[in-house]
């Protein structure tokens, strides 16, 4: 004898991505982005350069919340790609004499490369354990990087004029907005940004609305904290690495293009490329593509209010991402979406029972 | 010849220190599968209460640590009771966040306090003393207390895990939280005790890595990597593995200053991911897992 | 009075609610049986209990007041052990430490130590010193059962004891429920094997999907009864 259990009535489904917001969010972001790639013609240049800021460390915020957010890889040494990037910029202006825009772009693909074998040597880390493997990879890169000695070893060394005043397009924007050659950089590093950050936003869009964004939906579902990486998911854990590695490296190179100096404390600093980073990520909302945005807000007017503060603003930084991670988990984000069921990118596949479905099935 | 081996016995007694670090590191893993990255700012923290009380009792800093000892196993099982312990779940982004947050928090504040002056825990000139092996081989009295200290401390560790009821209950609460409870453990306050003895190994660590070299607030996150490393090397969750990891980081340090002295921290890094790559398990990982 | 009591007692995971208010005693010296379906709510009625599953706050009362709101940690120190679905033992822990976890933190004394269970099961006092997931099925069930007995409990749960053993094995296991009830101890036993359960308890109660569809005397039931109640057919 065996007991029935009856089966629930098969229910019809519906698998449903693109919502009315989204149409709206379109809309908007394009209103945003042409309003910021418009605003050297009427903000200061001091406005610019904290722009510049807020959109490069919303880039990089984009990128650790798709490792640790998305694909469950929480890293602690993207200070690595920032620095790699960068150094890689340096290398090849100073060397080589390539022009920077060139090898701002270069500085994406050897982040990129240099993060395969970096991957292959912590991937073997489970879980918590990678994160401080990504510390110790950054340390390596800044100590090899202390050891180029053409690049000024442990001191670091500037970027020479010529190669930040013959970018292409610098004659352009001087006689645009009628600027200096030293505003003209300016600007020209903060439309690289805007273009670096609305790019990186499009593509974590995009990727997550891919195959990708199915199978990193499946790893954080059913990975185990300590089980073994799967060959599918050790793949995609790869690339997402690879992509991620490619986006902090091009950010990095910007953000020390713009600093035209560099040195490797600066450059893979722990504090300014992950722990602002993280704050940024968690304070806003851990696994959305809105969180970084707001906590890129947030940041920004603390920094500007409480940066004076020094130690008492990083106390307070800290301590206010603890709370957020103890008190709501799902930052300031994940709070408006529970009150009001926002998406603007809704990425996470809604599943909808269609109400008169439910009857018996066909 | 002999000043290779001069570097190998300095880098065996190193290796000492770095089992101090790793040991109160691996106990909280172990335990509570906690990774604390607030670790190495703990230890410069209390390298920093030593100091402040060996100057407000006008003792030695032997004196200091001994008071300091009870101080930081308070703080330790205050901090995993009302905050570490929400952290703890399935999920490893709380405890990892949380304690990277505390990391930032307790290195600002230590800079704000103290500001960032290099300090010394000294110890009324012992420091420079040594025992003469001859060929021109010395060791340290300080370095060979450090590595008998690691030792003692690996051997309470392990009588306290594997002779007393306590011992019985982390091993239990590690294995299974939810069937430990039916047995009458309270996991929240087992974990306390445990982060608490951590504490109590990572005030001692603080004192002989303060009365070694100079340090300032900012150093800590070395310590951090310093102690992962030797856990890695030595095999996750075997404290005289520790031991072994410590010594091994210590003599690639040691050897690789010797060749280069700009390449000590960076040859005790890559041996690190050689035993990662070649052994992911470490070098003596413990036979049940 | 008696020392357990369970009133209107319901259980959620989640949304999904498992217990749809149960109604049960255990008088002291008592072994009552609860039988029951794969999924009927047996064990989590046990978790309920023993303060794993928590939230039962008034519907569970032991020895007159009530431990609902207690953790499961206090709720053994009054007098509840449970000898959990799987045997739950610990793995990096030997036989004998497995055996005194169970009095964890506890000074009272009683008739159950060390000494006793291996005059109980006497096979464990040769393997003491080994690994206690080392030990055949039948083996661990019986430290299972000595881990619960070394807090004196007033009251011992068992839940499937007979899971996965070989027949011979189970009579070697059910022939220590009446040296156990010697000593003292109600014993509430949760079992699929309904001849079994039958065979040893004073009182018993079916549960099926949630609820409790059948209790009383053992005697007062024909097959057909249990059945109906056990399947719902
Ligand atoms: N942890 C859990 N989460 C969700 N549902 C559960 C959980 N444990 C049990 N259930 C469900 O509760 C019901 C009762 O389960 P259980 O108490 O284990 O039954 P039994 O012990 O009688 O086999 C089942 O439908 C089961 O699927
Ligand atoms: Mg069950």
């Amino acid at each position: 004898m065996t007991d029935s259990i009856s089966t629930p009535a098969a229910k019809r489904f519906r698998v449903q991505t693109r919502t009315r917001v989204s149409t709206v969010t379109v809309i908007v972001g394009i209103a945003v982005f042409a309003l910021l790639a418009a605003a050297p013609a009427f903000v200061s240049r001091s406005v610019i350069q904290d722009l510049f800021f807020v959109l490069t460390m919303l880039a990089l915020a984009q990128y650790w919340n798709l490792l640790a957010g998305y694909a469950g890889l929480v890293s602690v040494g993207q200070q690595a790609f920032v620095g790699i990037g960068a150094y890689t910029l340096f290398a090849f202006t100073i060397l080589t004499g390539t022009n920077a825009l060139v090898a701002i772009f270069l500085a994406g693909f050897v982040a990129m490369i240099l993060a395969i074998p970096t991957a292959l040597v912590i991937f073997r880390l489970r879980g918590a354990y990678f994160a401080i493997g990504t510390w110790v990879a950054a340390e390596v890169f800044r100590l090899l990087a202390a050891q180029w000695k053409t690049l000024g070893g442990g001191t670091g060394t500037s970027l020479p004029r010529s190669a930040t005043r013959d970018i292409w397009g610098i004659e352009f924007i001087k006689d645009l907005f009628g600027a200096k050659t030293s505003a003209a950089k300016d600007i020209e590093a903060y439309w690289l940004a805007l273009l670096v950050a609305a790019g990186t936003i499009v593509l974590v869009y995009v990727l997550l609305r891919s195959r990708f964004g199915l199978a990193l939906s499946a790893i954080r579902d059913s990975e185990p904290a300590a089980g073994s990486l799967g060959v599918r998911n050790f793949r995609t854990k790869l690339w997402i690495f690879i992509i991620a590695s490619f986006g902090t490296g091009i950010t990095g190179a910007l953000v020390l293009f713009q600093k035209a100096r560099i040195s490797p404390d600066a450059a893979f600093s722990v504090i300014d490329w992950t722990a602002f980073v993280v704050f940024i990520v968690v304070i806003g909302g851990i696994g959305t593509i809105e969180g970084p945005i707001i906590g890129v807000i947030i940041f920004y007017v603390l920094q500007n209010y409480l940066a004076d503060y020094g130690t008492w603003y990083l106390m307070l930084l800290g301590a206010l991402a603890t709370v957020v991670m103890l008190v709501a988990p799902q930052g300031l984000w994940g709070l408006m979406v529970k009150h009001y069921d926002l998406h603007l990118f809704p990425v996470r596949r809604r599943l909808f029972v269609n109400k008169h479905g439910q009857d018996k099935d066909g | 010849m002999l000043s290779w081996i001069d570097a190998i016995l300095q880098g065996v007694l190193l290796g000492g220190l770095y089992a101090l670090f790793a040991a109160g590191l691996s106990l909280m893993f172990g335990i509570m599968r906690l990774v604390n990255l607030a670790h190495g700012d703990l230890i410069v923290f209390a390298a920093f209460i030593i100091l402040v009380i060996a100057d407000l009792l006008g003792a030695n800093i032997f004196v200091a640590t001994a008071v300091t000892l009870p101080i930081m196993f308070a703080v330790g099982f205050v901090l995993q009771r009302y905050l570490l312990n929400r952290t703890l779940g399935k999920d490893i982004l709380p405890p990892l966040l949380v304690t990277f947050g505390i990391s930032i928090v307790i290195q600002n504040g230590l800079l704000e306090t103290f500001s960032a002056d290099n300090q010394r825990l000294q110890a009324f000139g012992i420091e420079t003393q040594s025992w003469s092996l001859g060929g021109g081989i010395a060791v340290g009295v300080m370095p060979t207390l450090t590595f008998a200290s690691a030792v003692i401390a690996i051997l309470a560790l392990n009588w306290i895990m594997y002779r007393t009821e306590l011992g019985r209950g982390f091993r239990a609460t590690s294995d299974d939280p939810s069937t430990a409870q039916l047995m009458g453990i309270d996991n929240h306050k087992v974990f306390a005790a445990a982060t608490g003895i951590a504490f109590v190994v990572i005030t001692l660590s603080a004192l002989y890595f303060g009365n070694r070299a100079q340090f300032d607030p900012t150093i800590g996150s070395f310590r951090l990597l310093y102690a992962f490393e030797a856990v890695i090397i030595g095999g996750l969750g075997s404290l005289w593995g520790t031991l072994a990891g410590g010594i091994i980081l210590g003599v690639a340090q040691t050897i690789g200053a010797k060749i280069n002295p700009e390449w000590q921290i960076l040859a005790g890094h890559v041996v690190f991911l050689v035993v990662l790559v070649v052994r992911p398990r470490g070098l003596f990982p413990r036979a049940v897992d | 009075m008696a020392l357990l009591e369970t009133h209107d007692l319901v259980a959620f995971y989640g949304d999904f609610q498992a217990l749809y208010g149960i109604d049960t005693y255990v008088d002291e010296g008592e072994t009552v049986a609860i039988i029951g379906a794969n999924g009927a709510g047996k064990s989590t009625f046990l978790h309920n209990i023993t303060g794993l599953h928590a939230g039962a706050g008034e519907a569970v009362q032991f020895d007159g007041r009530p431990v609902g709101h207690l953790p499961a940690a206090e709720i053994v120190k009054l007098g509840i052990a449970l000898v959990p679905e799987g045997r739950r033992l610990f793995p990096s822990l030997s036989v004998e430490e497995n055996l005194l976890i169970g009095a964890y933190g506890q000074k009272k004394t009683g008739h159950w130590t060390l000494e006793t269970i291996f005059e109980l099961f006497p096979v464990l006092r040769q393997l003491r010193r080994s690994p206690a997931t080392s030990l055949s099925g039948g083996q661990q069930q019986m430290v299972a059962f000595g881990r619960a007995l070394i807090s004196n409990p007033r009251l011992l749960l068992c839940d499937e004891v007979s899971l996965g053993l070989a027949p011979t094995v189970i009579k070697d296991i059910y022939e220590a429920l009446p040296v156990i009830k010697e000593s003292g101890a109600s014993i509430m036993l949760v079992e699929q094997d309904v001849q079994r359960a039958l065979g040893v308890a004073d009182r018993v109660y079916c549960f099926m999907e949630g609820r409790v569809t059948l209790s009383g005397h053992p005697s007062e039931f024909d097959h057909a009864t249990i059945r109906s109640a056990y399947f719902g057919t």
